[in-house]
């Protein structure tokens, strides 16, 4: 009896579940551990709690919940990036019958997990927290649509961030790939709770995915400030319009297909199988029709950021604005049509290959016209060279490699030859680090000042961007040359000695990619020690040219104390040349989003939710769902959902800003 | 709930009217006999092709898709601004692009990949 009593409490969850007998997990455990209570302990001693609480965790300003995703995207690029460097160490001594440090088991998981975590919980995180904190400022707005939603969406992410954290140390991860193919994903071969962890993470960061994107299309068509017509939007709204519509549109595929192959675990469906009329190619099929819209969703903001520094740093206009906007519109439909490129050579004709080939090579049009565009804007510009110019230059230099690498694998034929092994890896790596996180970097480091109303150092940031370029060249050119000899991906050992000396230098180039990490961290500390010398009282430290930047930094809570009004691109910069002064007086009282735990309640039911379903508790699953539904019910009889920021309130801040700004003036 | 206490609650200005009590009358009647008419033929079987069955009941799908966009969402070219009209149009094109994406490319793999039938039966 006692033990039907365990099973029904725990499920599949036994001591057994705990990896006790991996050194390296429980070493990780331990430090994770210490370095948690390290950081709890120091919130309660410095008794924190009721601010985070407050002042965060509940809020549902966008400018808030923006930093809050920047902060969830850089904690867990430290655990994807140690995953990164396991591997690389793993596979820079795993010659000559060495087996390495890692046994099978733990490698497989190690490569799935750096995979789902860079691109779900690093570079969605990192996106979705620099769109949420510019685009309604970028706008004139005084918030998102619908902000309860918004911190809703932010706490699913970090939900599922919290499942696939745990699957570390209570049971084990997916050893599928990021994609988690069947039939290997399926019941038959992967009976443990691994791929469980995947799906219901997944599951649970995508409502928050989906309710983001739809939330700030919404803001973008309905929130503009009067004036801004679409073509007067500025690039980077414009690319952030397009990435939401592509989270929208493509974000119930992956859902779709994660249910359908989680009814194959759970009820013994026949979706994914390979008997009883499954097919796992439609898994694959499917998932990639969300995955390919995935990489446009990761790469289209950076474009917006790339943009936006590349003309306020040569002080021009955006050559060919309207080119690049609809360069971008046209790339958002292509995404839709390239999804084959993924699977040449599962088996489709000679007919499908090209089609799909061709689409794919189509698609590079726009990208080049756009980097074409950016070249353009700097030519004859008075170009500086400030951290988030170098960090776009890096980028073009390094995406265009990476881009025709990618040309090269469109082509079917050639594709046969690399499929799967580390060429594309290093294309893939060559575009994402290249292109995603050189333009996070770039963004960082531009609207950092105007998160916090001060620059981030620079020496420290020249530190971390030249060891992460060269880090990365160092570390993912001799994949190119390991993948063209015809080295396969997720290898763990290998046999011939003669390649051994590519994956060491591989390994090297991971290890200046660490450096680059660790001065990152290292240029926030020192930034904020600094931050009375870097500070910045005008709000327009690198004379902008969009209306962010007429506001103060750190913007107040209500962003505008007048919504702008728009008669150029370029709002800010038409402003400014027209002699724009800011009015003193005449405040009114601004009506503002209250603050609310729903958010917060509802992602931990979720997790809740997951952790019961993936571990077959299913009492914890069926009351966590009541509890999900009873709290979302509840919370639409909540009916203080607003305030009105006093006008006297108002003028208080804005008198603030006028009393720093005279004396700035004063001084020079 | 919206930080704009214009953008809040306004149907009036750009977005749809809601629907007379006529409206939804039309468009619920054309509903029931929009299900009716393929209900009736898969009763009766009245057409003795399946595959002629199944294809009338599709297109009566999509007409009664049709229907509840009109008369219960109220969608015109002009509601939202265009926005609405706008959205669905890009919608289709994806929903087209992905079903009948599926269709060839799943098609394409049956067609080179999968044993014949006969072989299948000779599998052990």
């Amino acid at each position: 009896m006692p033990e039907t009593l365990t099973k029904f409490i725990f499920g599949r969850l036994t001591l057994e579940s705990l990896p006790l007998h991996e050194p390296i997990v429980v070493v990780t455990f331990i430090v994770v551990a210490l370095g948690g209570l390290a950081v709890l302990g120091a919130i309660t001693y410095f008794k924190l709690w009721g601010y985070l609480w407050r002042e965060w965790f509940t809020s549902v300003d966008h400018k808030k919940i923006g930093i809050m995703y920047m902060a969830l995207g850089l904690v867990m690029l430290l655990r994807g990036f140690s995953d990164a460097i396991m591997m690389r160490l793993q596979q820079a001594i795993a010659f000559n019958g060495s087996e390495g440090y890692l046994n099978s088991h733990h490698y497989d998981q190690i490569f799935t997990a750096h995979g789902v975590i860079m691109i779900f919980f690093v570079a969605m995180p990192f996106v979705t927290g620099l769109m949420n904190f510019v685009v309604p400022l970028q706008i004139g707005a005084r918030d998102v649509s619908f902000p309860f939603l918004n911190n809703f969406s932010f706490w699913m992410t970090v939900g599922g961030a919290i499942l696939v954290m745990a699957s570390l140390f209570v049971g084990e991860f997916a050893r599928t790939g990021w994609l988690a193919y069947p039939p290997l994903s399926g019941i038959n071969y992967s009976p443990d709770v691994g791929v469980d962890y995947y799906i219901w993470a997944l599951q649970v960061a995508g409502v928050g995915t989906t309710l983001s994107g739809i939330n700030l299309i919404c803001t973008i068509i309905k929130m503009r400030a009067p004036g801004m017509t679409m073509m007067r939007m500025p690039v980077f709204t414009w690319t952030s319009l397009c990435t939401n519509v592509l989270i929208v549109a493509s974000f119930p595929v992956l859902t779709a297909v994660l249910t359908l192959l989680a009814l194959d675990r759970y009820v013994g469906t026949n979706f994914f199988t390979n008997d009883f009329g499954g097919n796992p190619m439609m898994y694959v099929n499917l998932i990639w029709i969300w995955g390919h819209p995935e990489v446009y969703i990761l790469i289209l903001p950076l474009f917006g950021v790339f943009s936006e520094v590349t003309s306020t740093f040569s002080g021009k206009r955006l050559f060919g604005y309207t080119s690049m906007v609809y360069a971008t519109v046209v790339i958002t439909i292509l995404s839709y049509l390239v999804w084959l490129h993924h699977f040449f050579t599962m088996g489709s004709g000679a007919s499908v290959n090209s089609f799909f080939g061709i689409t794919t090579m189509i698609i590079s049009i726009p990208t080049g016209a756009k980097i074409f565009n950016w070249l353009f804007t700097m030519y004859r510009g008075r170009i500086r060279f400030e951290l988030p110019m170098m960090w776009t230059v890096a980028f073009m230099l390094t995406f265009t490699v990476g881009g025709m690498t990618g040309v090269l694998l469109a082509v079917p034929p050639a594709d046969f030859v690399l499929h799967n092994s580390l060429f594309l890896i290093a294309h893939f790596h060559n575009v994402i680090i290249g292109g995603v996180l050189f333009g996070l970097f770039a963004g960082i480091a531009y609207w950092w000042p105007k998160a916090f109303g001060f620059k981030l150092d620079p020496f420290w940031g020249k530190v971390s961007f030249w060891c992460w370029v060269l880090g990365f060249w160092f570390a993912f050119m001799p994949l190119y040359i390991l993948g063209l000899m015809g080295v396969t991906r997720r290898m763990r050992v290998f046999d011939d000695p003669s390649l051994q000396i590519w994956f060491v230098i591989a390994a090297f180039g991971a290890v200046l990619i660490a450096c680059g990490i660790a001065a990152f961290l290292v240029q926030i500390f020192v930034s904020i020690r600094k931050r009375a010398e870097l500070v910045d009282v005008t709000g327009d430290p690198w004379d902008g040219r969009t209306l962010e930047w007429s506001t103060s930094s750190p913007p107040p809570a209500y962003n505008f104390a007048f919504t702008p009004i728009i008669r150029d691109n370029d709002a800010w910069w038409d402003m400014k040349k027209a002699g724009y002064r800011r009015p003193l007086s005449g405040f009114k009282p601004i009506h503002m989003p209250e603050n609310t735990g729903t958010g917060v309640i509802l992602a931990a039911f979720s997790v809740a939710l997951g952790f019961g379903l993936i571990w077959y508790m299913w009492w914890l699953a069926a009351l966590s769902f009541v509890c999900l539904i009873a709290t979302a019910i509840g919370h639409t009889f909540n009916y203080h959902r607003d305030f009105d920021i006093p006008a006297a309130e108002v003028e208080q801040t804005e008198e603030a800003r006028t009393v720093l700004l005279t004396a700035r003036g004063a001084r020079a | 709930m919206s930080a704009h206490d214009h953008a809040g609650h306004d149907h009036t200005h750009g977005g749809a009217a809601h629907g007379s009590l006529k409206g939804y009358l039309i468009g619920f009647v054309l509903s029931v006999i929009l299900t009716a008419i393929p209900f009736w033929m898969v009763m009766t079987g009245a057409i003795d092709n399946k595959q002629a069955t199944a294809i009338i009941i599709m297109a009566f799908a999509v007409v009664q898709i049709v229907v509840h966009m009109v008369f219960f969402l109220h969608m015109n070219p002009a509601s939202e601004g265009g926005w609405s009209m706008l959205a669905l149009i890009f919608t289709v094109i994806l929903v087209v692009i992905v079903l009948s994406g599926s269709l060839w490319v799943m098609y394409h793999l049956n067609a080179n990949m999968m044993p014949g039938l006969h072989e299948m039966r000779e599998m052990p």
